[in-house]
Order: structure tokens, then sequence, then C-alpha cells
């Protein structure tokens, strides 16, 4: 398409719909948020020792790369709690509460801060109960299996006060958000989940690559880096991506996975809202 | 007819707090997504004047621009666009034997709030039915005899037929841009296009979008087994455009975020695009937003103002000559039930309308497809409505003589944009967590593709919506109760669709797949997301089988017209947006032209 022309007709729309910011070049902010500092809000010393051993396990570090403690997931899941999600502010939370059916969704009446709370309590002292430790100074077998135990996939651990399952889910949920969220909420540092697997974070304009059967190779861009101006955009703000400095091919797999010994048995969940 | 239904429950208080009475305006609208703006559009044109109650926060195009649009936590997870259940929400059971609970968190069918409603947020698939979609009922016992429907089955044929929409289709297509590929001009049966599809006036205003390489893998393999694919009809501008309207749109630059969120080139046609600017630049319609409406005020047979509470927390009321229910289908049949007007659907003696006819657009089959080496999908590229579709097994395309049910599904590969965030495709068997889970992540996540289909879901006695007796929202009002659950015409054609779906599959020759079909009831809980509601309002041909006439009139109030997929009988395979386009301008056609010019029923009751 002829670019020119392209701008031209949307300028025109612009002027149409009196909206004046439409399209900025240069997509910078006015002020630079500088280097964040980390700190925990909501986890106790006790509970951060359960969160960053048990997302050790969930998402590890291995052969592929780090893996969700080196990408800072259990300060996301803290800043997650410390907010909005935590305090359920866009759930409906009011009573009455009762008996369900398994096809009603969640029916707790705690806010997801509570049942982290509660969860990780219950299960530290499973773990005191039946292994004489926390989780975390468990060795990462048993982690895996206590964690198995909760899911409900081998062994079935009743927590006191919270069914296993349901925060397990959370916190397994929430750790691959936080290993795949943009960085700007405080996981998936240096874009760790998106080189993983290979997705560019902000897009560029992929008109002339769609319909390709090839690889895009690029490194991964992030909110902040064109927030500050750091990341090379065209005249529509689009960011113009770089060729990755280090070819996907020798931190991606490239034999396909082999079988599992077992299996989750859950349905996948489809990536689409039409 | 006219009677106006009371309920005990919506006795005042003993100590009544006055409501501040507004100025008298032409027409109220409540809800401003599709249907509302394009009723705004019309009518504000006219010289009447107009006032939207909207009961979330504005939305303005300038919201989504670069890079904050770009946020998969906010948009597609924390689901930003979407209603704020702490305000209200449903509640939920399968049968009317069980208690419901509400739907705490948004689950298998999220809904919008805000202007533009889910004409903003939503992928653009932008169909219409087919003639057979609006005659089911009568076209299934002439081919089939009365056998086929099934027992508790209450479907019905629509008052409308598709000749008499197709002029509004084309008007709600042409107003947005539509990128396709005609099937059937004029009874010509187009090369490229769906062959099954109702004859259409002209070609689509733009060519198709650019095809991405998992849909030439499906295109290809359909093509090999006789089927029919075809570009899926998308309100991605595949080229710049300008409306009749004058309004102009941006080619999409296939960035892939595209649904749940807004587009910052403007290629995704949506109200702020398209009609709201061309309403608001009459100087005749004014958007007062954070205004829920609570009530809409009767005396006898006639609707007089609608309550709202706004933004500052003030009870107003709004008097007005014609007021437009055009928000979603939950809205629009809980405003109906908690204002009293229409007979309540009661399942029991299957008497009553309001609430009846519930049914729920699902995905099935849906098929992962992972592939290895020489094979890369890029599935961050795409655009909300990118998909290659088969028609071959919707509606009546196929002969159903011993297959048990009606009805089928159109199937579509899709590239909607799919970030890492939403999509984890691991091949069944993998774990969902540890080294192995990701491991298959990092492999598959770049080689899979995905099939959906959408089925065509029958309207059934005991699927409906009421006032459930337990819980309220955040202004005192009872929630709308949602009873539901799959019919036993959905789980036959379940078993049929998995088929033909593990025959395409095996056709793309991935190296795994599955293909999964209906679960053994619907689940609430659940997190795939189709958020398509149908019912509650339904439109028919009496007082007896409808609570709205072909025009979307109201039978009781002639002075309300409830316009939006409230008003489908039953939901077919198709999207429902291009037929409550569709709707809303057939509706404001006659409302300027016979119900201004005569107020009063436009059918006889």
């Amino acid at each position: 398409m002829d670019r020119r022309k392209f701008l031209t007709i949307l300028g025109s729309t612009v002027a149409a719909l009196s909206s004046a910011h439409l399209f900025s070049a240069t997509p910078s902010y006015g002020r630079k948020l500088g280097t964040l500092k980390k700190a925990y809000t909501f986890f106790t010393q006790a509970e951060s020792e359960f969160i960053e051993a048990a997302v050790a396990r969930l998402i590890p570090a291995d052969e592929l790369g780090p893996g969700a403690l080196e990408a800072d997931v259990p300060y996301f899941i803290d800043q997650q709690l410390s907010g909005e999600y935590g305090a359920g502010a866009r759930f409906y939370n009011q009573g009455p509460f009762g008996a369900t059916t398994p096809y009603q969704g969640y029916q707790l009446a705690l806010t997801p801060r509570q049942l982290y709370r509660a969860g990780i309590a219950a299960t530290d002292q499973y773990c005191e109960e039946t292994y004489g430790k926390r989780f975390a100074q468990l060795d990462p077998a048993k982690q895996d299996e206590v964690l198995k135990g909760l899911q409900g996939i081998a062994g079935d651990i009743n927590l006191k006060d919270v069914p296993g399952a349901t925060f397990f889910n959370h916190l397994l949920s929430d750790t691959k958000d936080g290993f795949f969220s943009d960085p700007a909420y405080g996981g998936n540092k240096d874009m760790i989940g998106w080189k993983l697997v290979g997705f560019p974070g902000v897009p560029a304009m992929y008109m002339g690559l769609i319909g390709r059967n090839e690889p895009y190779h690029v490194e991964p861009v992030d909110l902040r880096s064109l927030q500050e101006a750091k990341a090379p955009v065209d005249e529509h703000g689009h960011v113009i991506h770089r060729r990755a400095a280090i070819p996907r091919q020798t931190t991606a797999p490239t034999s396909r996975p082999t079988d599992s010994s077992y299996s989750d048995d859950s349905r996948p969940e489809p990536s689409f809202a039409v | 007819m006219g009677k106006v239904f009371s309920l005990n429950i919506h006795e005042l208080p003993e100590e009544k707090i006055m409501a501040t009475t507004l100025k008298p305006v032409d027409v109220v609208i409540i809800g401003v997504g599709w249907a509302g703006s394009i009723l705004a559009k019309e009518l504000a044109q006219t010289g009447l004047k107009v006032v939207g109650l909207e009961r979330g926060g504005n939305r303005r195009q300038e919201d989504f621009t670069l890079p904050g649009i770009h946020d998969q936590l906010k948009y597609d997870r924390r689901l930003e666009l979407f209603e704020n259940l702490s305000r209200t929400t449903l509640t939920f059971r399968n049968t009317t034997r069980e208690v419901a609970r509400p739907m705490r968190r948004h689950g298998p069918f999220p809904w919008g709030e805000g202007v533009g409603g889910a004409g903003l947020h939503w992928a653009g698939w932008t169909w219409r039915m087919t003639p057979w979609d609006f005659q089911i009922k009568s076209q299934t016992i002439a081919r089939y005899g009365e056998k086929m429907i099934p027992e508790d089955s209450t479907i019905q044929d629509w008052p409308i037929t598709y000749d008499e929409l197709e002029p509004y289709y084309d008007k709600f297509e042409y107003t947005l841009g539509i990128s396709g590929k005609a099937g059937n001009l004029k009874g010509e049966i187009q090369p490229g296009g769906n062959p099954f599809e109702g004859p259409r006036a002209r070609e689509y205003p733009n060519p198709p979008l650019k095809r991405s390489y998992g849909e030439t893998l499906f295109a290809n393999a359909a093509r090999e087994l006789g089927y029919h694919p075809f570009p899926m009809p998308a309100a991605q501008m595949s080229q710049p455009y300008k409306n009749p309207d004058g309004v102009t749109l941006g080619a999409c630059v296939y960035c892939g975020y595209c649904m749940n969120t807004g587009c910052e080139v403007m290629a995704k046609a949506v109200p702020q695009t398209t009609t709201l600017p061309v309403a608001l630049k009459t100087g005749n319609f004014e958007i007062r937003t954070h205004a829920a409406v609570t009530r809409i005020n009767t005396s006898g047979n006639r609707a007089i103002s609608v309550t709202y509470i706004d933004g500052q927390g003030r009870e107003l009321e709004q008097p007005a000559d014609l007021i437009l229910l055009t928000a979603f289908t939950w809205s629009n049949t809980h405003l109906l039930l908690v204002s009293g007007i229409g007979k309540p659907y009661n399942p029991a003696t299957g008497t009553g309308v309001v609430g009846k006819n519930y049914s729920w657009h699902n995905a099935l089959p849906y098929i992962p497809l992972y592939y290895d080496e020489g094979h890369i999908f890029n599935p961050f590229m795409g655009a909300g409505a990118l998909g290659t579709v088969i028609a071959d097994f919707q509606g009546d395309n196929f002969d159903h003589t011993g297959l048990g049910f009606i009805g089928g599904n159109i199937l579509a590969a899709i590239a909607m944009g799919h970030g890492p965030l939403t999509f984890q495709p691991t091949p069944p068997g993998t774990p969902s967590w540890g080294s192995e889970w990701k491991k298959a992540l990092a492999y598959y996540y770049t080689r899979t593709v995905q099939i959906i289909g959408l089925h065509d879901h029958l309207s059934y006695r005991g699927n409906y919506m009421d006032l459930d007796p337990n819980y309220r929202d955040i202004y005192g009002n009872p929630l709308l109760r949602l009873t539901y659950d799959y019919g036993p015409n959905e789980r036959r054609m379940s078993e049929y669709l998995v088929s033909v779906g593990d025959k395409i599959a095996k056709a793309m020759k991935p190296s795994k797949y599955a293909v999964y079909g209906l679960d053994a009831h619907f689940n609430a809980g659940a997190g795939y997301g189709i958020i398509h509601q149908v019912g509650g309002a339904i439109t028919g041909t009496t007082p007896a089988n409808s609570v709205v006439n072909k025009y979307l009139q109201s039978w009781d109030v002639p002075n309300l017209f409830v316009i939006g997929a409230s008003s489908f009988p039953q939901i077919s395979s198709f999207n429902p947006t291009g037929t409550v386009g569709a709707l809303a301008y057939f509706a404001a056609d006659a409302i300027k032209n016979k119900y201004l010019k005569n107020p009063g029923p436009l059918v006889p009751s």
C-alpha cells in the first residue's frame, strides 16, 4: 500500500472525528519512570518463600533457560494480589453462599488475596504434618508431589480451610500470567517468557508478513521501551522490530517433545472471544 | 393486549424517595452499542432530540492508541472493556431443580459495558443468516416432518424473511466496510465465496483480508474433500475505506491485538469509528455515561419515562415520547422484567414470553492442530475476523435424514491474533506445568493452528431467563437468573460435527491434533469465550409467541422498541452482530417511515 496515501486518508478520518491523538509519531511519555525498585507488599516472608519455591516448580529453570522465579513471577503475583485483582474488586462478592453444583464456577466467599493467604498456610501445615518441613524446605521431587496432590492429578490432598485444587489453579494461572504479561506488571523480567516462545511483544505492522510460512525471529519489545522511546518506531508509532541477536534456534527446542508420562486430562482453553 | 404486569417485589418502600424529573425529550435510547448508535444516528438525522443512556463509561477512539492497547493482561485477562461484576451479574443454574448461583467472575461468555458495548470489544465476524435460518421450523417440517423437531424445543420461524432484511444487511455491511467475498450475487453463485449464502444485491464493500498460512492449509484440505472454503466476512478493513456516511477507516495491519480492545489504526469497524461520530455530528444526540437505567416507567400501555442513577449518585427520571431498549440481551430482558412490561415466561406452564427462548452460541468442535518442523504459523499476527470458513455443514446445507438432529455449524481456521497470555497450545497428554509443559509450549506456540466451529443452538422449554429470588445488583434490583443447558439436538449434533472435524483435521496432516465436542453440561466456570447470547425478548407473529413484533416493537407498549439479539427466537451458526445491525436499520426504517407518521402498533395484535 502507498503509505503516504494511507496517512492522508487516516488524517482526514482524524479530522472527521475530531480526535486529536490517534497517531503520535513519538509515543514516548513525558516523564521517565526510572528503574523500578521491586519489593513485596502483600506476601509475608514465609509466604514469599512458599511462592518462590512453588513457581520454580511450575515453570522451572531448565535446559531451555530461566523459569518463573528468574522472571520475577513471585513479585508479579504479589503486586496483583496487592491490587484490584487481589481484592476481587471486579468480582461479584455478595452472599448468600451455600451448596453449588460443579457447573457454577467460583463460589467461595474468599477474595484472591484471602485464598492465597489461607491456601499457603494450609499447604505449609499439610507439609509440616506429612513431612515435618514447610513446603519451601522440601526437595523438588517432594514439592512436585505436593503440587500434584493439590491439583488432584496424583494423590489427593485435602487442605484445611480451602479447596486445594481451587488454590492450586489460581497459583498456576497467575504464574503463567506473570510469565507472559508485559514486564510493566513486574514479571516476565527481561521478556524471558516472550523469548521462550518467540513472541515479539508490542507488534509491528505485519501486512507484508501475514500468510508466510517463515519464522519471525526478532528482539521482543515491551511497553516501557516504547514509552521511553528506546525502541525504533515508524511514523505511525508502530514498532520496527530488530532481528534477534541470538537466533531462536539455539534457545528453542528443535525437536518435538516426547509424549508425556502423565496427563491432566483437561480441555485446553481456545484462544478466542468472538 | 396492552396489559402491563406488575410484580410484588417491586412494591415501593414505605418512604418513597422522589426522583428528579428532567425535561422531556423525543427519544431515549438505553444502551449505546451497535443497535443504540444506529438508532441514534438514524433518528437524530431526522431532527428528533435523542438522549442515549449508557451505564458504563465513555470509551473514545483516542483511548486506543499506541502503545498502551498492546497489553494482554489488561484487555484479555482482566477484561478491561467487560462488565465490572461487583456491580451486577447473572445467576446461573443448569436446570430449574437447582439453586442458581451468581457468576462471580466472567466465564465462558464475558459481556461488555460502556460506550460502544460489545461492538467495541468484538472480533468483527460479520455474518448474515441464510434464508433457511429465518424459517428453521417450517423448513425442517417441510423436508423431514414434525418428528424432526425435538420434543421440548421451542424454536420458531422469524416473522421476517431473509429477502426483507437483505437491504438492511447491505446497509450495515457498507456502513462498516466489511471485507469479504460474495458467494451469491442475485442468485448467481460466485467462485471463492460462500455458495450456501442467500442472494446479495451486490459484492462486499471491501475485498477479503489476506490469508494466514494456517488458513491456507485448511482451505487446501477442505477443497480436497470437496468442500467450499471462503474468507470470513470481516469488520477489519482490507484497504482504507470511506463509508456512505463519509467516515473513513484505515487498513488493517494484522497486529494481532484486535478482539477485547480497540484499534489504533481505526481498521476495525466499531461504533466509535462508524456510527457514533455521524450521530453526534447532527447535534441532536447526547450521550449520558454512567447512567444506569433501573426502570422503564409505564402508564397504561404507554412508556412515559425511564428512571436512572447518574454518575453523581442522583436518581433521575427522563420522560420521552419514544423509548428504545438497545442494550445487550441480558439488560434488555432484565429491564423488561424489573419494569413489569410483558408477561414473564413460566417454563412449567409454557405461558408468558419475557425471558423465553434463551440460547447461546457455543464452539463446536474446537480443533487444535500441532505441526512439526517445516510449518510456522506466527500466531501473534492476525486480525479478529481473520479466518477461512466452510459452511458445507451449516443449517440444512446437507441431508439430515437419519441423523437425528437439525442444523449444523460453520467451521473456521482462525488467525485472530493469539498472544501467549491466552494461547498456550500443548498437545493432548502434556502436563499443565513443569519442564515438559514448558518445552511443549516453546515448541508448539508457533506451530499450532486452531479450527473452531460455531453451531446452531435450538431454543428449549427449559432454557430461559427470569428474576433471581436471592441475589441483587448494587441498585437493589434482583439479578437476572439464567437457566440453561445443552439440549438433545446439540448433543447429537456434537457427535456428528466432531466426526466432520476429525476428517478435516486428518486431511490437514498435522503431527497431532485433538477434536473437542460438547462437554457433559454447560459449565459457567469454564474459560473459553464466545459472548453471543440471544432470546428473552423474541420477535414473532403474535403476542402469544413473542415479546416484540417484526419491527421489534413491544406488543404491550407500542412506544417501546426492544432492539438487539434479545429478539432472536434461537441462534443460528452465524455470529449475531450482522443480523443485529440489519435489524437495527430495519427497525429504524419502520420508526421513521411508519411509526412517526402514525404512532401506534405497527402490527395489529
